[in-house]
């Protein structure tokens, strides 16, 4: 900037700042307007303005429109983090659900800017991931926290609880949150305490005002459920109890015998019409929610029938089992434990059921009260299948849903985009099965010469001499202390060796780009040095991967599998070496991540992720180009590292030491200026990498 | 040439043990019978403290190593020192365990290096042998030398796997933390509580085991609400003692940090 930053911007200064940042704007009549908005600014706020309106025109060019129309009246509101937090809650809207959503998230800059300055109101979204945890250690079995649509009360269909979008019956944010949490909690106890074990609905059908019945249900089963949660978690019943005062007077008659310990759903439909039939309003009661019985019982049902066949099908597989063993029928006693956990024994024989069985005996008995005798008899003829629950089957790509999502690091906005990369992962197709013998034939010295190499590193133990601690006398030290000693000087403590064997606890990623600029020289040198690094592995017996990776803007990026860990250098392996092809563009972040992920979960010490690229990272459009590619690449290596995963870059492009250090460090890669002598030093430079 | 030896004292006082089904029946029997016994079970169930248990029971020293990925052939069976100009050879607590006819208690045995797993084979056998070849020694181990091995199948990382040769010597018993009614009797016992806030306690532990997997690699053990337990009897609220003894020691992660207070605070 050439002129001192501390004067205010004119009108026509502004006017030609905005037309740069908005270039892409559909608006340009309308710049002068947007000046004459911002002129009054002190500088500080202008330069805000102008900063935020660039970055976020550079995602789209109607937010930053916005955002430079409201800023006048957003800055009257808030302060410059006030400002960034509004303008980054738009981003993320706009990154999960598109522009409207957006867009109304920046004009609702009032209700923003409440919030900001501590408004006595809590959201659930804010609470959400707390909530969930919450719930889950209390049930042991998973409760979905989701929002309700507008102006409808808190209700469980006893999978999910639903929970207003905001809550502000509480004078102070921190009462409604933990309003929320007594909700939740409250809601839960209707599913653990057996509220939908009655049928409801055949109960409350002869009474006159369906809804009226159903309101005075969710207060009586509020007073009973309460009394449970009392007995169980006195600390949680104490909150939810100031949270909502005392009892309304209506029900005090009832308490004595809704609070007894053993009060179920059935007294409170004993109740109830007594109730009804008095007529009055229903008092409110936020944390009581409302019921919605239908849908419960038959989510609830639908539960019930799902885990009694698993439960069924885990028992009748034990029983095949048992009676193969011993060539007969086997006798299956089942029996509940103290604490719901199931024992089951074959022949007198305790053995285990499976996880998934036993997670859904618990289950079965938080929703029967215990297991009834027709859920513990082992299911007919069929196995029992562990993956016989839901989950899509294989499909295509291209209508198909992404078979992962990743954030991306957007340093505009020094944040992530929240599951921007869409990954499909999928296979590389076999090629020509003679490439792998031609390119063995041809470079016969070389792998044989690199098998040698390789060999000998594998488990080689070295034994160290003269230290503290060890398994022998190491007796060169000893003879020395021995002299030491006897021409008076002190002798060295260290007269041990010590064996270290090498174990090595390695795991190895290959990343191999496959964008269309590696097509012709490039991708033959990416194969043939593959097969050469092959080769060196098996020698050494590392667990290592091949994945390539190509791509096509955010929405499609493609990880292709050559080599899975645990895959073994076969034909089939070979052959998809021989198929890697040129393909579309190179958005590097996600690669990294996805294969990081799959890295990360190898059980071994030493994980490297290394990548065979030729250029920098680059998608279509110009989005990903440049610095926002070698940012978010950055950012990748850094998670990666995080993770504990060390990655190197070996790349073909002469350009390359610039963009290089700053992605991987200035010790993390090695530039080739030559293809082809990719194929002759990548297994060297493995070896050096791994040496320890 | 001389030689060091450990001392190996008995176990005077009775540990306190709360039997959970037949443990202490088989044990006796596999002494009886000279056979090595497997423990499995998660942290902090009470597999030591059975041992230490069974060792008072059966009148026998107790030697206990806890297995590091360090832990070399030579920890276990001894090595020779320096003193002076003299050599001076050191039983390791493998090879004193044997001498002495005492319990051999090697705790976490998965974490061991591989190979040093091996040398307790032909020990672990009919043979009952137990080979020290530094010393060129063959030591018979006598009838009251017991040798018991335990690991927490939880970790589930296939590096922490015992090898089928070691595992099928043994007579294994799995542990699990004990029914809720019995774990609030153990942790009144052990921490010098009522028997009121001891039910809280295990109320708590079950809560926590709902998350393992949800954020917890493992719920609260036995001996994690034992230790709360003590906190609350040497004075301090039990909700101080919950998140310090419990939650604190359970997880670093912030979210999940909150998450355990609000628990705690639900139980109390």
């Amino acid at each position: 900037m050439s002129e001192p930053s501390s004067r205010k911007l004119f009108e026509h200064e502004l006017e030609e700042r905005l037309d740069r940042v908005l270039f892409a704007s559909p608006s340009h009549r309308s710049i002068t307007r947007l000046a004459t908005g911002l002129e009054p600014l002190s500088r500080a706020q202008q330069d805000l303005v102008l900063h935020w309106a660039g970055v976020t025109a550079q995602t789209c060019a109607e937010i930053g429109h916005l955002i430079v129309s409201s800023a006048p009246k957003a800055l009257e509101l808030l302060d410059a983090d006030g400002f960034e937090a509004w303008v980054l809650a738009a981003l993320d809207s706009y990154d999960r659900q598109g522009l409207r959503p957006a867009m109304e998230s920046l004009r609702k800059l009032e209700a923003f800017a409440t919030e900001r300055s501590g408004a006595p109101f809590a959201r659930l979204a804010e609470v959400e991931g707390r909530l969930t945890r919450f719930v889950q250690g209390l049930s042991g079995r998973p409760l979905a926290v989701r929002c309700v649509g507008s102006g409808n009360a808190a209700w469980t269909d006893t999978d999910a609880i639903f929970l207003p979008e905001l809550l502000a019956a509480m004078p102070d944010a921190d009462g409604n949150r933990r309003l929320y949490k007594a909700t939740a909690a409250h809601l839960w106890a209707q599913t653990r305490y057996g509220t939908f074990a009655a049928d409801i609905d055949a109960t409350i059908a002869p009474l006159p005002d369906r809804q009226q019945a159903l309101e005075w249900l969710a207060l009586l089963e509020a007073v009973r459920l309460d009394a449970r949660i009392a007995a169980e978690l006195p600390g949680l019943a104490r909150e939810m109890a100031e949270l909502r005062g005392p009892w309304p007077a209506a029900l005090v008659p009832v308490l004595p015998r809704l609070q007894s310990p053993g009060a179920t759903v059935h007294d409170s439909l004993a109740l109830l019409p007594e109730f009804v039939a008095a007529g009055g309003v229903p008092p409110w009661l936020t944390l009581a929610g409302t019921l919605d019985p239908t849908a419960a019982r038959r989510v609830r049902g639908e539960r019930i029938g799902k885990e009694t066949k698993v439960l069924r099908n885990a028992l009748a597989a034990l029983k095949g089992a048992g009676g193969r063993k011993q060539g007969g029928e086997a006798a299956l006693d089942v029996a509940p434990g103290d604490d719901g956990a199931l024992e089951v024994r074959i022949d007198g024989e305790v053995v285990a059921l499976p996880p998934e069985a036993q997670a859904a005996a618990q289950s079965l008995v938080q929703d029967l009260g215990e297991l009834p005798p027709e859920v513990l008899s082992p299911a007919g003829p069929g196995g029992w299948l562990p993956t016989d629950k839901e989950g899509p089957g294989p499909d295509l790509v291209g209508d198909r849903a992404a078979d992962w999502r990743y954030d991306e690091w957007d340093y505009h906005r020094s944040a992530y985009r929240k599951g921007w990369c869409h990954v499909y992962e999928m296979a590389v197709a076999p090629g020509d099965p003679d490439y792998v013998a031609e390119i063995g034939n041809r470079h016969r010295a070389l792998i044989s010469q690199i098998r040698r190499r390789f060999e000998a590193v594998r488990g080689e133990d070295r034994v160290l001499g003269r230290q503290p601690e060890g398994e022998e006398i190491d007796l060169d030290a000893q003879v020395d202390a021995h002299i030491d000693r006897r021409s008076g000087i002190e002798p060295s403590p260290r007269l041990f060796c010590r064996r270290i064997r090498n174990e090595r606890s390695m795991a190895a990623m290959f990343m191999v780009d496959m964008s269309g600029s590696t097509k012709g020289w490039v991708n033959d040198a990416e194969r043939e040095s593959l097969i050469m690094l092959c080769e060196a592995i098996e020698a050494l017996g590392d667990d290592y991967a091949i994945y390539g990776f190509s791509g096509w803007t955010r929405t499609r990026c493609d990880i292709y599998r050559i080599k899975a860990f645990g895959d073994r250098y076969d034909e089939a392996v070979r052959r998809r070496i021989a198929g890697i092809e040129a393909k579309d563009y190179t958005r590097m972040g996600v690669a990294i991540r996805h294969l990081t992920k799959l890295l990360a979960e190898r059980p071994v010490r030493h994980k490297l992720l290394v990548t065979l690229s030729d250029g920098r990272p680059d998608d279509f459009g110009d989005e990903y180009r440049g610095t926002y590619g070698i940012e978010d690449t950055r950012q990748a290596l850094q998670e990666a590292r995080r993770q504990g995963v060390r990655s190197y870059c070996v790349t073909i492009d002469r350009h390359g030491a610039d963009y290089l250090k700053r992605m991987y460090g200035p010790a993390a890669y090695t530039v080739l200026d030559e293809v082809g002598k990719l194929p002759t030093k990548i297994a060297d430079i493995y070896r050096r990498l791994t040496a320890n | 040439m001389d030689m060091l030896s450990l001392q190996l004292p008995g176990i005077t006082d009775e540990p306190y043990y709360q039997p959970v089904g037949e443990e202490v029946g088989l044990f006796e029997a596999a002494a009886a019978r000279r056979l090595p016994v497997l423990l499995k079970g998660p942290t902090g169930c009470g597999k030591t403290r059975f041992v230490e248990y069974m060792a008072w029971k059966l009148k026998r020293p107790l030697v206990t190593v806890a297995c590091h990925d360090d832990l070399t052939t030579a920890d276990l069976l001894g090595r020779y020192l320096i003193v002076g100009n003299e050599t001076v050879w050191m039983d390791g607590p493998l090879t004193a365990a044997v001498r002495a006819g005492a319990i051999c208690y090697l705790d976490e045995i998965v974490e061991a290096r591989k190979d040093t797993t091996v040398v307790i084979h032909p020990l672990a056998d009919s043979r009952r042998v137990l080979t020290v070849d530094k010393r060129g020694e063959l030591l018979p181990a006598p009838p009251d030398f017991m040798l018991v091995i335990s690991y927490n199948p939880g970790y589930q990382s296939i590096l922490k796997e015992i090898k089928p040769s070691t595992r099928q010597r043994f007579v294994a018993m799995e542990f699990d933390y004990p029914a809720p009614d019995l774990e609030a009797r153990i942790v009144a016992a052990e921490g010098g509580v009522d028997l009121d806030l001891a039910k809280k306690l295990v109320k708590l532990g079950e809560l926590t085991r709902n998350l393992k997997g949800q954020g917890l690699d493992e719920g609260a053990s036995t001996r994690l609400l034992v230790h709360a337990a003590q906190i609350v009897s040497a004075g301090r609220t039990p909700g101080e003692a919950a998140n310090a003894a419990i939650a604190r020691a359970l997880t670093d992660d912030p979210d999940m940090t909150e998450t355990l207070d609000d628990l705690v605070r639900a139980v109390f």
